[in-house]
């Protein structure tokens, strides 16, 4: 007699959930242990992580490359920046406005530049941001080109102290990387989350199937721009200085991020985690070299595309079937006597 | 009322300059189905070679095209063959995410190269020279870069129907299987039309140069600009990447008329119209 069972969880996946849980406790903690640089440092990880979960789930799974998320990133910092000045509201209820804002606008945005396709589509985003920072240099109430800083007054508000200060904005980013990619691992498991699978496996079979392939698009990007916006808002709570050109960089908010997915391993849920963590040790190492470490990055991102699209968690994974997020059925055959 | 006819006129050249940043890519994603996120970083590479050229030989950029168009096209080729050939494929993720690496390492060898001043190519008298008709003053620069437009598209597309190596481009564009069964070797057609596309941007990188001051971060607007002309234009139709050209520059004109902070945006904004109004441009392609 032989029985077959199917599961999703696995003895690494259990383990690794362990492992993750401990890690929590500790990074949560961070700001008894870790020095003030250290803290900023990790809470700049943690942001870059949840960006790059966040183009992961477009770009890895629903198949919407975008090269113009600085958008959301751009438009969750100016409205912090302008709630919080003329909107008079506290700047973590005005972080999570602007992630309902930016929902409310990725609709008719996504009604335009879903009418181009594949790498089009990936111009058209970009289209859409230069129009967000072209837009909000025009607006001199929020400084116009140059810019302005969030009133001593905003910031005091958000804490007493500057420690006191720096542990919350610190615990906000690890609490808004913790909700991104439980956000995007649950979505993944979900009935939608499989549909979503589907169509990155094959629209054509997926449409056959009766899966709404627009549709799923659409709640998937709508998503994203609005945890992206949150997102940057948190990015600019802590610099507390915002200029049209910061907000809106291809570079900090795009390349980067697409550089972490890629050399981590797109349509992974680990990918992003071992890119940002690599990403950051080749910026803290080579940062000082400047122009030249960008082109190292630019070429070993372009290296893993053509030899290892994958990514660094693909090769792991095909070399120990590991698989730390639970997300595929295993079966397991079990022989009981003869 | 004269004012803004001539920002009319002036938006009109100002299209022909748009079309050459757009005939390059139009030509690629024709060939190829590849889409260049590094063309503008390429348009501006072609610059900056034509400065050193200038520099170093002592002599007009209009002179330095028969150096640096070959030099494009060379490069063109190497890059198409030793690179981008190995990201063609059913997947879309690749071609992308290559030339998007390639826009980041040529941007930032050039400023390696060159610093982030901006630079100008000297092209002498002509840059000031003008003629005058009926109240409207036209540069005559701006008026030699819409006449190099029409020759450009003209040539490419005397290329395209009347000669051998056209039918080879839309050979392995029909089917690449099949072109390279009849003996067509597809790697090398991808190669020449890569080496033609970059022979154009030569053109259009040399005249941006002696029209504005470039610094090497300005690739990216001139990639959205040139995009911006395809699809206006309609894809794969070569005579309406000119007129989406025209209009994107009549767009910009009059926004900047209207207020000098809105010139870029007023194009963009055009450019989100037609989209909205005709997703598939104003002068598709018609499907035979």
């Amino acid at each position: 007699m032989s029985t077959a069972t199917v599961t999703r969880a696995t003895r690494a996946s259990r383990i690794a959930m362990i492992i993750a849980a401990l890690a929590l406790i500790v990074l949560a903690l961070a700001p008894w242990w870790a020095g003030r640089a250290d803290l900023r440092l990790m809470g700049e990880i943690f942001l870059y992580l949840s960006l790059a979960c966040l183009w992961n789930l477009m770009a890895g799974y629903a198949g919407l490359v975008s090269v113009g998320q600085q958008a959301f990133v751009g438009f969750g910092g100016y409205m912090l920046f302008a709630l919080t000045i003329f909107g008079g509201l506290h700047p973590i209820a005005a972080i999570l406005l602007a992630g309902v804002l930016a929902a409310a606008l990725s609709v008719p945005v996504a009604a335009l530049i879903f009418r181009l396709k594949g790498a089009y589509f990936a111009i058209g985003t970009w289209v859409v941001a230069e129009v967000f920072r072209l837009t909000f240099a025009q607006i001199s109430a929020l400084g116009g080109g140059s810019g302005t800083s969030l009133p001593v007054g905003i910031v005091k508000s958000l804490a007493d102290g500057r420690s006191a200060r720096e542990a919350l904005s610190y615990w906000l980013a690890l609490g808004a990387a913790v909700t991104v990619m439980a956000c995007v691992y649950l979505f993944l498991r979900s009935r939608r989350g499989l549909a979503l699978t589907a169509i990155r496996d094959s629209e054509t079979a997926a449409a056959g199937l009766g899966i709404d392939i627009w549709r799923t698009k659409l709640e998937v990007y709508v998503v994203t721009s609005a945890f992206t916006a949150v997102i940057g808002g948190l990015l600019f709570l802590q610099k507390l200085r915002i200029s049209p050109d910061a907000a809106f960089s291809v570079n900090d908010w795009t390349a980067f991020v697409i550089f972490i997915v890629v050399i981590g391993g797109i349509g992974t849920l680990e990918g992003p985690i071992i890119g940002t963590l690599l990403f950051f040790l080749l910026r803290e190492t080579l940062a000082d070299f400047g122009t030249i470490y960008l082109m190292v990055l630019g070429a070993v991102a372009i290296v893993i595309m053509l030899k290892a699209p994958k990514g660094v968690w693909g090769l792991v994974r095909d070399r120990y079937d590991l698989e730390l997020f639970p997300l595929s059925y295993r079966v397991n055959t079990q022989n009981k006597g003869n | 009322m004269i004012e803004w006819v001539n920002a009319v006129v002036q938006g009109v050249l100002l299209g022909g300059l748009y079309a050459l940043f757009a005939a390059g890519l139009s030509l690629i994603f024709g060939v190829m189905r590849l889409v260049n996120i590094a063309h503008g970083d390429l348009i501006i590479l072609a610059a900056y070679l034509g400065l050193s050229t200038t520099v170093m030989l002592g002599i007009h950029p209009f002179v330095a095209l028969l150096i640096v168009m070959p030099a494009m096209a060379g490069i063109g080729y190497i890059l198409q063959r030793g690179l981008l050939n190995q990201t063609l494929g059913p997947d879309i993720l690749p071609p992308l995410l290559v030339t998007f690496g390639l826009s980041v390492i040529l941007q930032n060898a050039l400023l390696e190269g060159y610093t982030a001043d901006p630079q100008k190519l000297n092209a002498g008298a002509i840059e000031t020279a003008s003629l005058s008709a009926g109240g409207l003053t036209i540069g005559v620069l701006p008026l030699l870069t819409f006449a190099m437009a029409i020759a450009v598209i003209a040539t490419l597309q005397w290329v395209f129907y009347a000669t051998a190596l056209g039918r080879g481009f839309r050979a392995v564009s029909d089917n690449q299987d099949i072109a390279q069964l009849m003996g067509l070797n597809k790697a090398h057609v991808f190669g020449l039309a890569m080496a033609l596309a970059l022979a154009v941007t030569a053109i259009a990188g040399i005249l941006l140069g002696v029209r504005t001051s470039f610094d090497p971060a300005i690739g990216g607007g001139r990639l959205i600009f040139g995009f911006e002309a395809v699809i206006i234009g309609g894809l794969g139709n070569i005579w309406g990447t000119l007129a989406g050209g025209v209009i994107l520059g009549v767009a910009q004109t009059v926004g900047a008329k209207i207020d000098p902070g809105w010139q870029v945006l007023a194009g963009h904004v055009a450019f989100l119209i037609v989209l909205a109004v005709r997703p598939n441009g104003l002068f598709p392609r018609v499907e035979h």
